[in-house]
């Protein structure tokens, strides 16, 4: 019997119309824990480097995470895996909600989808019981619209439905997999399940899940819930109120939007507007919210409330989280009404709340700029709202200048040509970024930005304070029960680092301490990610109730495979390296690593080569970020390096 | 009959407050595992929110009695432009409907407060609802004394099982089953 985990996987090729229950191997358990990382060793064993986002041969992975649906708050992240047809590499997309849980409750740790279906299906998990149904009637149908319809004929009401909507349907390379109140957005993986035929997956399950050691476990648990209400009663001081908090930064219950309206930057990533925020605008948008918001919502077994059902008068009700209610707001240089209107159409659509915004911005900058012309937007109302409306239209059906939008601002400004590319200023490996541009370069960030997998700020940055505190008093105060440091020298670093001067950015952190927060916040991401567990109670928000001293105790006890904190972090550390093997074989190299040239206006050319080579080094990897064949059997992953040295990659760079 | 005092423990749902988390499901079906806490499961849970995210309708209900046979109550209830069943509200184990029942065996399902000696503050699903939505309250009240001695998840068990099959059917597969 498998603790924790299930320890079967669903096998379903949707060419061949099969479908097959598969045990998995204990030991992939050991080396890569689940979720995230057993994703990965599946897409690297299995999608060879040449494959297409849109071949049958490319996999879609619907993973539960290790301790997803067991006692542990929190534990009910989905991670989708698959090649993204946007930056063609791995799509790092994750989902809450009460998928993954209901899928372990129906006995299985992942849904593997293979091959394509000819006509539009739906697949049935009811426990043993698995069926692939057709789903014409639900073609076009919104997300949200599918899911109820599913729910009804199958009568009943418990079932979790994850699906998309038409951009989905009609491969938009920033479609999203909608789920309830939370999405797996980045990445164009709703156009991979689009493109497969599968309008969505429902699943109800009524298994137990086991675990290990039932006593310690509880107490694990236990000791989580109550730090998380410690953390309520005790909110960090100094910080903008949307990061005080754990969770999500909670833009459902807040309407305090000081911080992201004068900081973050409108229209196509363009404008900043520090004056922006006002009494008057705050009264009017708190107003807006909450008229709109009818309940704050959870995802499976959390107590945070990040989510919100939402109803606008005149629209079907929907459900929200965190930061799409700004996305389209500040695209249109609009206002909150205006963002939680369209956001219900692109729910139903499901799009990416970051890639779809920036997509339309960027088409009207290409109007204003005279590189498109009226002629391309044939019927487009004068206002902007109206014209946001009318391109989610044209981009989700794919016509007309829709279908070059729809590919997302890279290739759209590639196939419109005529100076375009330079438009298309906020993407990182082909992928749009959160609309932020900033002065002084900061070496942390930096590193992040350019290196990370998922090529995404927001679910990389983590518990390491964004800026120093004003005064050293203040930092030594943040510093005091600051337990969830893996090594005490984070403290010094944070202690020692001043808002200005010799010690401030981008000279301090110093290179090698910009590494080792880095490694730190990204080995929590992956810890995280293979556990199935929200960031937002563990590597997102400041002093969460997960970290890397009581994971291990979390995993042992959950599956009875005795992990150390040196088992944890270097199973972290190989799914790391995996992830970033497979993006090397499918052609990453040290070039893709960088930041938006404009995401800073002060950049220093020769720190930033220095930040890359000591991070490399750090992580094992040689001077063009592939892995070395020593640090790949280090972690018993010679199997890489073999690959790579048939393949030359390491003699061709 | 004599009239004694005794303490009456009950669950006040405060249904506005409750966040959908289903934190009561997982809390209840482990702590009522065997071993406890070794696993978890929603649907052997003795409490259930009915949930309906697009109506507002978040509804915990925990299980009272077994009832062998379900009730004419079809009607509708519409409070806050909110529509329910009769049936969302009732706290029995019925043969209408799968809530309340295990799983597998069918066998009906019933809250017991989590009884325990030395007695827990209050229910886990009450400690583990951080919404606040479920309160535990005790009152004490005069009541006849009961003569009847108070069942417990066997008799239940077995009372369901006759109801289904016949006594005699139950007693003979008892008797087999007892065989070395």
């Amino acid at each position: 019997m498998r603790y924790g985990e299930i320890g079967f996987d669903l096998e379903v090729d949707l060419s061949r119309g099969s479908i097959d229950r598969v045990e998995t191997d204990p030991n992939d358990t050991r080396l890569y824990m689940g979720g995230l990382g057993t994703n990965a060793k599946i897409m690297w064993d299995r999608v060879p480097a040449e494959t297409d986002a849109f071949s049958p041969d490319n996999l879609l992975i619907f993973s539960s995470g290790l301790l997803c649906g067991t006692a542990a708050p929190g534990s009910n992240r989905t991670i989708v895996s698959t090649i993204s047809p946007q930056t063609k590499l791995m799509a790092y997309s994750m989902m809450g909600g009460f998928f993954a849980p209901e899928l372990k409750y129906a006995g299985y740790d992942k849904v593997i989808i293979s091959g394509k279906s000819e006509d539009l299906v739906y697949l049935w998990i009811h426990n043993d019981k698995v069926e692939i149904r057709d789903a014409s009637h639900l073609k076009g149908m919104g997300a949200t619209a599918a899911s109820e319809a599913i729910r009804k004929e199958l009568d009943d009401p418990d079932i979790q439905v994850a699906a998309i909507g038409l951009a989905g349907e009609n491969r938009v390379f920033y479609a999203s997999i909608e789920q309830g109140r939370s999405s797996a957005s980045r990445g164009g993986i709703g156009a991979v399940m689009g493109d497969k035929g599968l309008k969505a997956i429902a699943v109800r399950g009524t298994k137990d899940i086991n675990v290990a050691d039932p006593a310690k476990y509880m107490e694990l648990c236990d000791g989580v819930l109550k730090y998380i209400k410690f953390r309520g009663d005790n909110p960090i001081k100094g910080v903008p109120p949307i990061l005080q908090g754990l969770g999500s930064p909670q833009e459902m219950a807040i309407v305090d939007e000081e911080w992201h309206t004068t900081n973050f930057t409108w229209g196509n990533s363009r404008t900043r507007r520090k004056d922006f925020w006002t009494h008057e605008i705050e009264q009017k948008w708190k107003q807006t919210q909450e008229n709109v918001r009818t309940r704050l919502i959870s995802c499976h077994n959390c107590p945070m409330k990040c989510g919100a059902t939402i109803s606008v008068p005149g629209l079907p009700t929907y459900m929200m989280k965190c930061y799409s209610k700004l996305t389209y707001t500040m695209a249109a240089f609009s206002d909150l009404d205006f963002g939680f209107r369209i956001a219900q159409k692109a729910t139903e659509y499901g799009v990416d709340g970051f890639s779809a915004p920036q997509a339309m911005a960027f088409g009207l900058e290409l109007l204003e700029a005279g590189i498109l012309t009226l002629e391309d937007f044939p019927g487009m109302p004068e206002d902007t709202e109206g014209r946001f409306f009318y391109l989610l239209d044209k981009i989700v059906r794919r016509e007309g200048i829709g279908d070059y939008l729809a590919d997302g601002t890279y290739w759209a400004a590639r196939r419109i040509g005529k100076g375009a590319e330079k438009y298309d200023h906020n993407t990182i490996k082909k992928h749009e970024q959160l609309p932020l541009k900033l002065g002084m370069l900061n070496p942390v960030y930096y590193l992040m930005y350019s290196t990370g997998e998922k090529i995404n700020i927001t679910q990389i940055e983590g518990q390491f304070p964004q800026e120093p505190f004003a005064t050293r008093e203040l930092r030594e105060e943040f510093v005091k029960d600051w337990f969830q440091v893996p090594d005490e020298k984070f403290k010094k670093y944070y202690v020692d680092w001043e808002p200005r001067g010799e010690m401030s950015n981008p000279y301090y952190p110093t290179v090698e301490a910009s590494c080792e927060i880095v490694d730190w916040m990204e080995k929590m991401h992956y810890i995280d990610d293979a556990l199935g567990m929200c960031a937002g109670l563990s590597s997102f928000p400041l002093k969460p109730p997960y970290h890397i001293h009581n994971y291990p105790e979390f995993v042992t006890a959950a599956t009875g495979i005795k992990m150390s904190k040196d088992d944890v972090w270097k199973s972290a550390t190989r799914t790391r390296t995996l992830m970033r093997a497979l993006n090397v074989r499918r052609g990453m190299r040290r070039a893709d690593d960088k930041p938006p040239e404009d995401h800073w206006r002060k950049r220093f050319p020769d720190l930033e080569k220095q930040l890359l080579d000591q991070y490399y080094k750090l992580k094992g990897f040689n001077n063009q970020g592939i892995p070395t064949r020593e640090s790949l059997e280090e972690l018993e992953m010679g199997f890489v390096a073999e690959e790579f040295e048939q393949k030359g990659i390491y003699n061709n760079g | 009959m004599a009239k004694v005092k005794k303490i009456v423990k009950s669950i006040t749902i405060d249904a506005d407050k409750c966040n959908g988390c289903k934190a009561c499901e997982v809390i209840c079906s482990s702590w009522h595992a065997t071993p406890r806490y070794s696993s978890n499961n929603p649907a052997r849970s003795r409490i259930r929110i009915v949930r309906l995210p697009l109506r507002d309708i978040y509804l915990p209900v925990y299980a009272g009695e077994y009832t062998e046979s379900e009730c004419t109550g079809r009607d509708k209830y519409i409070i806050d432009g909110k529509e329910y069943n009769e049936c969302d509200f009732c706290r029995a184990s019925c043969p209408s409907r799968d809530l309340f029942h295990e799983p597998d065996s069918g066998l009906p399902l019933k809250c017991d407060m989590c009884e325990e000696t030395p007695a827990l503050a209050q229910p886990k699903c009450v400690e583990w609802c951080h919404a606040e939505a479920l309160i535990y309250v005790e009152r004490e009240e005069e009541v006849e004394e009961d003569e009847q001695p108070k069942l417990g998840d066997v008799e239940i068990g077995i009372g369901a099982m006759i109801d289904k099959f016949g006594l005699q059917q139950v007693l003979d597969t008892i008797a087999r089953m007892a065989k070395p």
